[in-house]
């Protein structure tokens, strides 16, 4: 071997290992999770309940062996429910080796940040409900719960055959979340031949709701359909309940969530509507993790954070099944997937994936007696 | 008609709110000449005394409001006073203003730490009963609030004109050196006037929370319509904070319901923008002249 040989040989080597170190990782390093999410800001509450639902699945894993043989890194990134500080927290978790992006759940926020996770080729499973996020040709955006456009049928449905309903009031939150859910809404009144009677947006952030019932309350619409953020859901029936308005009150999923029951008490009693997951559903794999969920946090988990727990064991049951952490190879394997609970106990209920990430699983109707979400009806998957 | 009065009264309530904290910027300015740019915090802080009280000392709602009150009043009064007004007001009325935006900021991010960044429910004062007036539906809690600020405005408005320590603070308002010269203890005057305001502000804290819910970010929103609404009425005189509060409450509310409930927020900035260019000092303001 001659000394220039010998230099080059050495200077490749050198090079090869500089440029492979990054993602030379060990069996002792852990594989990195990052949860982008609302912690701070309108969608704090939200955000909550899904980093203890991520981070109550994942010590699970971590507790049973972790993924692969290795431990779970989860990095928590505080969006502030904001969108340009989604994308850059999204940024800085690819930056900083997240094999699968989890959140947000602001629709508005994910709508931004989604594109730069696709850039990146990294998987992202949103809470996101806006229809839009599944319908823009991203194959690596995953739903961990109902579009609004599969979950407004449902209640479309039970309005017009179970309620009997004729005519209907709207009020919605005027952002991405809430129009993707108004539009769908309406456009399922209109194939059940149900009467919009009154059309009534809000502001995220609104405190002040007395002229947004006088409205409802006026329109002479035999319902009022409700999709708000959870704080404004629940300033919303306060103010319903302190109008005394008598016509029934329906919603979709957030309208009956654990946080709004807290937050606005003996006036959330009596609602109605379609949730696509609930902490009170008859699923033994759901009461299961309700009490492991009391136990750890003292207090009751609403249905972002059972939407966390389930994408952690997706993530889980994916990485297993395709035998590394390997990100396309992840995106791949979940497209037209089918988790069931005999394969994968922690997926809770079983959940599918079609080629867009929408995601399909039962889902329940229920009515809020005394401060709890009592399950009328299951419905089936569909 | 009826929806009109529902919403009639549904504004003066929250107006009323919003005028004890537009007071708070009225006694404040008069006192010290200091505009205090925390006065939505100052308002929002309260609810989380009562809230600590009732959590973490497990006291009852009332004891409890106590318990804020003497909080509110040694540390938004005295402690406010002490520590960011008295040092810093003789280096000119803009480090207060820097000083008191810093300090909202500070007490925002100390609740979120501290105590929560979700919104609180807030036990309500008075029953959700409704009662029928003139055919329109209307809250007991609606009526209850509205007669609450406006009694504790009039008892203040006596305080102010009918007690001798109230005329003491007016005189230290309208010119302190002068009322020093006539024995009057103006520091201590001015150290009341905090107090008032800390009071006032636990006041519309207790009112307001159980309708928008207790939260950190609560006081963005009411310090802004507050300011609007001190300088809509007039900086200089309670009875135009009182009128500005309930305008911008009425108006805010009728604006959504038959204008646009996209806009609501800003009307209360465009009616600012007429009442500076047609009536600076405020509805009910005087105007004031100072030499440069």
């Amino acid at each position: 071997m001659n000394r220039r040989y010998f230099l080059a040989l050495t200077a490749g080597a050198a090079f090869a290992m500089v440029a492979a170190a990054p993602f030379a990782a060990t069996a002792a390093d852990p594989i990195k999770i990052a949860n982008v999410i609302e912690l701070s800001g309108a969608g704090a509450t939200v955000g909550t309940n899904w980093r203890d639902g991520l981070t109550l699945a994942f010590e699970e894993i971590n507790a049973a062996g972790g993924l692969l043989g290795q431990s779970v890194e989860v990095l928590n990134y505080d969006t502030q429910t904001d969108a340009p500080t989604s994308r850059a927290m999204v940024q800085k978790a690819i930056d900083d080796g997240a094999y699968v992006i989890l959140g947000p759940i602001y629709s508005g926020t994910v709508k931004v940040n989604m594109l730069v996770a696709q850039q990146n080729g990294v998987p992202q499973l949103t809470g996101a409900e806006a229809p839009f996020i599944t319908g823009m040709g991203n194959p690596y955006i995953f739903r961990t719960s109902f579009g609004a456009q599969q979950s407004m049928p449902k209640l479309a449905k039970y309005l017009s055959e179970k309620a009997g309903t004729k005519t209907v009031a709207v009020a919605w939150s005027n952002d991405d979340f809430g129009k993707g859910g108004r539009d769908s809404f309406v456009a399922e009144m209109e194939k059940h031949g149900i009467q919009v009677v009154a059309d009534i947006s809000s502001e995220v952030g609104q405190a002040d709701f007395a002229a947004d019932v006088v409205k409802l309350k006026g329109s002479g619409a035999e319902a009022i359909f409700v999709y708000l953020h959870e704080e404004e859901s629940a300033r919303l029936l306060k103010e319903i309940r302190k109008q005394d308005v008598k016509q029934a009150i329906f919603g979709e999923t957030t309208l009956m969530n654990q946080k709004v029951i807290d937050l606005a008490g003996d006036a959330v009693n009596g609602v109605r509507g379609h949730v696509g997951l609930t902490a009170d559903a008859p699923v033994p794999g759901i009461e299961d993790f309700v009490k492991k969920f009391e136990a750890k946090y003292k207090y009751k988990p609403d249905h972002n954070a059972i939407k966390a727990y389930t994408g952690a064991y997706a993530v889980k049951f994916v990485t297993n099944k395709i035998g590394k952490a390997d990100r396309q190879a992840f995106a791949d394997a979940l497209h037209n997937l089918t988790i069931t609970p005999a394969e994968e106990p922690g997926i809770l209920m079983e959940t599918s994936w079609d080629d867009k990430g929408e995601i399909n699983r039962e889902s329940f109707l229920v009515e809020v007696v005394d401060g709890k979400q009592k399950v009328i009806e299951t419905l089936p998957k569909l | 008609m009826t929806e009109f009065i529902q919403l009639l009264i549904s504004g003066l309530a929250t107006g009323s709110i919003y005028a004890l904290a537009a007071i708070g910027f009225t006694l404040l300015w008069q006192a010290s000449q200091t505009i205090n740019f925390a006065q939505g915090e100052f308002v929002m802080l309260p609810a989380f005394f009562v809230l600590a009280g009732m959590h973490f000392l497990g006291l009852g709602f009332g004891p409890a409001i106590l318990l804020a009150l003497v909080a509110s009043l040694l540390i938004l009064g005295l402690t406010f006073k002490r520590v960011i007004i008295d040092p810093l007001l003789p280096h000119g009325v803009l480090p207060v203003v820097i000083a008191t935006i810093a300090l909202g900021i500070l007490m925002k991010e100390s609740v979120k730490q501290f105590y929560s960044a979700e919104a609180q429910p807030f036990p309500a004062l008075f029953s959700e009963r409704t009662i029928t007036v003139l055919g329109a539906v209307v809250s007991v809690q609606d009526i209850a609030v509205l007669l609450i600020s406006l009694s504790a405005v009039g008892l203040l408005q006596f305080f102010l004109t009918g007690t001798k320590t109230g005329r003491c603070m007016q005189a230290t308002a309208q010119n302190p050196a002068v009322a020093e010269i006539l024995g009057v203890n103006v520091k201590r005057m001015i150290l009341y006037t905090f107090l008032i305001n800390a009071a006032l502000a636990l006041l519309a804290s207790v009112l307001i929370s159980p309708i928008y819910l207790a939260k950190f970010n609560n006081g963005e929103t009411l310090g802004l319509i507050a300011f609007i609404a001190a300088i809509v009425g007039g900086f200089n005189q309670i009875r135009g904070a009182i009128a500005g509060g309930l305008l911008i409450g009425v108006i805010d509310n009728l604006a959504a319901a038959y204008v646009s409930a996209q806009y609501r927020s800003a009307i209360p900035l465009i009616l600012l923008i007429i009442i500076i260019l047609i009536r600076p000092q405020g509805l009910l303001g005087k105007a004031e002249g100072r030499t440069v």
